[in-house]
């Protein structure tokens, strides 16, 4: 077991899938000759060559559309969209035709693209370079959605969706490319589907994913230190969210925290919640709360960014409320 | 061409025709449901460009305005007839409806109903069968509003950097929906705007079949030999309003009826008169054996085939493959 970056375990993920399939490809702005803005090709150009690592212009809509249509015909391109903020523009081709022409077609048509993207706040990136848009992709059928919290689970995700046949949207978190953590040296494929226990608990669940995953391990150190035993579940499959998951963890520890970067409204703590509500609200003991960031745009100077985006602390002050702790 | 391919191509262009007349009196009968568009006058373009292509070889995709560009890659009509109608035996079994007509064996890869939306997949497609080494091509057929999108920039600009081995066909039928080309449009000759993505193109008379074919001969020679793109622009008409539910107050009847003196089967079948090769007789007794055709097995075909299960409404949302989603390899 060898211990890998993420990055370095994206990186790994890619070439072990274009050695396998002459028909794998990724696609994306600097991708190829300069390597991966955040080194998740490196290397892979010299190796693949320009014809299936493709450096693209700057046309995210269209160079999603044409990995799209290529897809069609049995390509399996991995697009790389630089930043979250810039999905926007591929939004049409991914949500209208990726995650639409199976149905739409009767099951003729399929397009197994995997679109892979860092996205969240990442020190004073300002409104525009600071997305959490996860919410966006998760309310679209058609098309699944997982986000990575280890390298494992980097790793694991992108060999899976390269080989499911289901368009995936692959959410990075932009601050935790440089997260270290075991990968296996064999090659594995981690489901698509369900959710992770990072530590179990008793007295309340923390929900999260990527990034807040670890806010939550953090914090149920701190909570442990005041006689508090946290479960953490990361959840990183957002569609579908594992409904049994959620639910087994709700019955054993009777208490819910969701803890999302993004901001509340229309996002994952709604649709956990719902789902609480759903399969079982008569396990709970108390009212379930979000974390979350403030509904504006992310500021860019470094007090206002601050006290807009969630850490540790709030999730630690939740869970004293929660279980009424006082101090 | 010869005297035996325009006859061939006068019945494509007729049975075309009748058939889109049939779904107008469907859907004023109320028997089949949503947006409907409708291609009478513009059936020059598609046939005239497919008869100089490999239809079922090639692969074409086109917008919403498609039951005719399926048909003549060789879907079976009764099939699209019976989409219309929303009938499990529908080409896309009811699950597409008028503007999502699916025959992903004939090469037929789909109407999409976002404007602008299929030209990247279109060049997507042609990526796909560059990296295969196939002699295909792909072929993208949509109207000049099209070209005020987005997508047709980037996607020009891509498919001539990479070389792709794509067709772009522009039915320049002057109207996108209810706004004139003069009132939206620099440029009123969509071929001259690729010239910055230096893609070879041509302009030809969209309501002459035979000017198509030989156009489009030229591009589809084009494309097929040199693996590069080619844009090919044709002047048309659309007789009908954009789509049902078009109060047509937009155009002028003078325009209209201008324009319907240029009626591409009607050119095509006097210049067949003229020739000596066919007679109004003749003419006749081919439209009466099409519209039986449509009459007695396309409709029937359509009214009487199974509603979709209901049970299936869930069906091809995510693909029944779910090795990879529950880890099961």
């Amino acid at each position: 077991m060898a211990e890998l970056t993420l990055w370095e375990a994206i990186r790994r993920a890619h070439d072990e899938e274009m050695a396998n399939d002459p028909l794998v490809i990724a696609m994306g702005e600097d991708v190829g000759l300069a390597g991966g803005t955040y080194k998740c090709t490196l290397g892979l150009f010299d190796k693949y060559g320009p014809e299936r690592i493709i450096d693209t212009p700057i046309s995210e809509g269209s160079f999603t559309g044409i990995a799209i249509g290529a897809s069609f015909l049995g390509v399996r391109p991995i697009v790389e969209i630089m930043s979250v903020n810039f999905a926007w523009l591929a939004m049409d081709q991914l949500f209208n035709t990726a995650a639409k022409v199976r149905y739409m077609s009767g099951g003729q048509l399929e397009a197994p693209i995997v679109m892979r993207s860092p996205g969240g706040t990442a020190h004073q990136l300002g409104a525009q370079h600071s997305a959490r848009m996860e919410k966006v992709f998760m309310g679209v059928a058609g098309l699944r959605v997982v986000t990575p919290s280890t390298p494992k689970q980097a790793y694991g995700l992108l060999k899976s969706a390269v080989r499911c046949n289901d368009p995936v949207f692959i959410y990075e978190h932009e601050r935790m490319y440089g997260l270290k953590g075991e990968v296996p040296d064999g090659e594995f494929f981690h489901p698509l589907e369900g959710s992770e226990v990072m530590r179990s608990g008793s007295d309340v669940t923390l929900f999260g994913y990527n990034l807040s995953t670890h806010w939550n391990l953090e914090a149920a150190k701190a909570l442990a230190a005041l006689g508090v035993e946290a479960e953490v579940v990361d959840l990183y499959s957002l569609s579908p969210l594992d409904r049994a998951g959620i639910r087994d963890s709700v019955r054993r520890t009777h208490r819910a925290i969701i803890v999302d970067e993004a901001e509340a409204p229309v996002g994952v703590g709604a649709e956990v919640m719902a789902i609480i509500n759903e399969e079982c609200f008569f396990d709970l003991d108390a009212a379930p709360v979000r974390v979350t960031s403030l509904n504006v745009p992310v500021p860019y100077a470094a007090n206002l960014e601050h006290v807009a985006i969630p850490n540790p602390s709030w999730v630690v002050d939740a869970a004293k409320t929660m279980l009424g702790i006082g101090g | 061409m010869d005297t035996d391919q325009k006859k061939h191509l006068l019945r494509d262009m007729l049975f075309a025709r009748r058939f889109e007349e049939s779904c107008y009196e469907a859907y004023v009968e109320r028997k089949i449901g949503g947006f409907l568009h409708l291609y009478p006058g513009q059936e020059a373009c598609c046939f005239g460009v497919m008869s100089a292509a490999r239809p079922g070889e090639d692969y074409v995709i086109t917008g919403y305005r498609d039951h005719v560009h399926a048909i003549a890659c060789g879907a079976d009509p009764g099939e699209v007839m019976a989409e219309l109608y929303g009938k499990a035996n529908g080409s896309s079994g009811g699950f597409g409806g008028s503007m999502h007509i699916f025959d992903v064996k004939k090469h037929f890869m789909g109407g999409y109903a976002i404007v602008g939306g299929p030209f990247p997949l279109a060049a997507g497609m042609a990526m796909a069968l560059k990296m295969k080494g196939q002699e295909a091509i792909a072929i993208c057929f949509l109207g000049d509003a099209a070209n005020n999108q987005g997508t047709f920039h980037e996607t020009m600009n891509m498919a001539s950097v990479w070389k792709l081995p794509v067709l772009f066909v522009c039915e320049n039928n002057l109207y996108g929906i209810g706004t004139s080309i003069e009132r939206s449009t620099a440029e009123l000759d969509q071929y001259k705007r690729v010239a910055g993505y230096n893609i070879a193109a041509a302009m030809a008379d969209g309501q002459d079949v035979v000017a198509v074919h030989d156009a489009a001969t030229i591009a589809v020679d084009h494309v097929r030999n040199t693996r590069t793109p080619y844009f090919l622009e044709l002047k048309t008409y659309r007789f009908r309003g954009h789509s049902m539910s078009d109060g047509g107050k937009y155009r002028s009847r003078e325009e209209e009826n201008e324009w319907k003196q240029r009626d591409p089967v009607r050119l095509l079948k006097d210049a067949l008169v003229a020739e000596g090769a066919l007679t109004e007789a003749d003419y006749k007794a081919m439209d009466r054996e099409l519209l039986k055709r449509i009459e007695d097995d396309i409709v029937p075909f359509a009214e009487q085939g199974p509603l979709p299960d209901v049970a299936d409404v869930e069906a091809h949302v995510l693909s029944p493959d779910l090795r990879w989603a529950r880890g099961e390899v």
